[in-house]
């Protein structure tokens, strides 16, 4: 059998215990509507109104985001290097040293110019 | 007895009524496990401040943490008018989906055999198991990211933009964490990375990478010290502010679930998997790692984890943001990056010469542990010296500001003019 096929079984089993929970919790609590409640809630002051699509946030995000991405794929570059160690020997060590090396630059870069830091 | 099959070979003959089976028992047994997690954590917290904790509802309050489910579910679920509605109902639906799935590959024990089929103790496995584990908690963050967004309301977004930032961010230390590991198995699947471990743990020899994954497991789920994005006393109830009722149950599940994930691959990575603890398996006990005695090790291991992510809660204070996403990206990364590399020069050096490895590897390991242990210690000592703001010799104004501000440790605040006056000069006399 295809080893995808189990994940299947439990992602189904999951998502219709999910559904399931919505929907009873929808069903099974009492309904009291009330303008105030369905307001944003902060702590009883009037709520800072949100602009239409979410608005702005700090550009950090962003940053973190796009370094995230980079390590990732460096990651995605070790893990195979890894499995295959003892197969490329020396050759691969050096080839491996080399890039992690070529990635340091960049990240001391990041580092120097205030890229990882936060306030 | 061992039986003779391989894990592969048992799963690709397994019947799909089989698998079907096995995926309700572990649905079954994380959903279980939760209930008793949350009692656990509550009865152990609250011995750990000289409190009694739960113990009314059930014997020793255990199914307390059923009561709770029918309180919530009997709640109002609320959905606020400034909320998307369809991705805030999908939010919750996504976090509690994914959380599941990463156990799909997560070994319980060996072959053995049910029902008269020969069958792993796996839902099942891939070339690549780890991967798909990684893949799968990182589609869980959208939950966060999207209840955050689709709330519609301030704390929730910057909750859940914290938590992503703070999930990503320790994604990438615990993912370096496994380099080693498959350096040495030179597998990615679940069930090989275990058996490559029958003579010795992967977190002995490569103790480095256990410290930092264990660190960023805690990091990935968002748990004290570093549950940064539900902290309460800045962002309410991070994310899922405005979730109530069934929802937000789905959360608290989905978190407790995570935490089950990150505790079974660090016990499936590190600490041996199913495989018995060191003087039981072998010589003294030769039936410890046959049949079904392997789920016991590896429920007692995660069960290791989980009350340390108790202990965890009961001791450490929040982290601040700034120093948790230093710690992650200054510290974690460059270290998991030297450590690859040192385990890789070690390995290809003892390839070619075969050197013994293990006593390098073991050495290396403490004198690096150390390493990060001292760096810890010296961020803390150094910090508080280079945080003092740098006007704090020049004499502190509590007044300046318009309204009254207390003076920070080593401010010295200006004599104001209030005391000087002549009816306070009054109450000095009496003082005197």
């Amino acid at each position: 059998m295809n080893p995808i096929v189990p994940i299947l079984f439990l992602g189904l089993l999951a998502f219709g215990f999910a559904a399931f929970s919505i929907l009873a919790g929808s069903l099974s609590g009492p309904k009291r509507y009330s303008r105030v409640k369905l307001d944003a809630y902060e702590c009883g002051i009037e709520p800072t109104p949100q602009p239409i699509g979410g608005g702005r946030f700090p550009v950090k995000y962003y940053l973190t985001a796009m370094l995230f991405i980079l390590f990732d794929i460096e990651i995605v570059f070790l893990y195979p290097w890894a499995v295959a160690f003892d197969q490329l020997a020396i050759f691969g060590l050096i080839e491996m040293l080399l890039f992690i090396l070529t990635l340091g630059v960049a990240y001391a870069y990041v580092w120097r110019r205030g890229g990882l830091e936060w306030d | 007895m061992r039986l003779e099959l391989s894990v592969t070979d048992a799963l690709a003959e397994t019947p799909w009524w089989l698998s079907a089976i096995k995926a309700v028992v572990i649905f079954g047994f994380l959903v279980v496990s939760t209930l008793v997690m949350i009692w656990a954590e509550r009865r152990v917290v609250a011995r750990m401040q000289q409190r009694v904790g739960p113990n009314r509802v059930g014997p020793f309050g255990l199914l307390q943490g059923l009561a709770d489910g029918i309180k919530l579910a009997l709640k109002e679920d609320i959905i606020p008018t400034a909320a998307d509605k369809a991705i805030f109902i999908l939010a919750p639906i996504i976090s509690a989906t994914t959380c599941f799935l990463a156990f799909a590959v997560i070994p319980f024990g060996p072959v053995v055999s049910v029902f008269g089929q020969e069958t792993a103790l796996q839902l099942t496995d891939f070339s690549v198991s780890v991967l798909y584990v990684l893949a799968v908690t990182s589609v869980g963050v959208y939950g966060l990211v999207l209840a955050g967004w689709s709330s519609g309301s301030t704390y929730p977004l910057l909750g859940g933009l914290r938590s992503s930032a703070q999930v990503i961010s320790y994604e990438i230390a615990m993912g370096l964490s496994f380099v080693a590991v498959f350096l040495y198995s030179g597998s990615m699947s679940t069930s090989e990375i275990v058996s490559s471990q029958d003579r010795l743990w992967f977190a002995i020899i490569l103790l480095p990478s256990f410290l930092i994954y264990v660190v960023s497991m805690v990091g990935e789920t968002n748990r004290a010290p570093f549950d940064l994005p539900e902290a309460e006393g800045e962002l309410v109830g991070g994310f899922h502010t405005e979730y109530s009722s069934l929802k937000f149950a789905l959360f608290f599940l989905a978190e407790y679930i995570n935490m089950f994930t990150v505790a079974a691959l660090a016990t499936t990575l590190f600490l041996g998997g199913w495989q018995a603890p060191w003087p039981l398996g072998g010589a003294i006990w030769a039936g410890a790692n046959d049949g079904w005695w392997p789920v016991l090790w590896f429920v007692a291991k995660l069960w290791i984890f989980m009350f340390m992510f108790i202990w965890l809660r009961g001791t450490l204070p929040r982290m601040r943001y700034d120093q948790f996403m230093k710690f992650g990206w200054k510290v974690l990364i460059p270290l998991s990056l030297l450590w690859i590399a040192i385990v890789a020069t070690v390995r290809a050096v003892s390839n070619e010469a075969s050197i013994d490895r293990q006593d390098i590897l073991i050495w290396g390991g403490v004198a690096l542990a150390v390493l990060l242990v001292v760096s810890i210690v010296w961020d803390y000592v150094s910090g508080r010296e280079l945080e003092q703001p740098d006007d704090i010799d020049k004499p502190f104004d509590p007044f300046g500001g318009g309204h009254p501000v207390p003076p920070l440790p080593g401010q010295q605040a200006v004599a104001v003019a209030v005391v000087a006056s002549p009816s306070n000069a009054d109450s000095e006399v009496l003082d005197a």
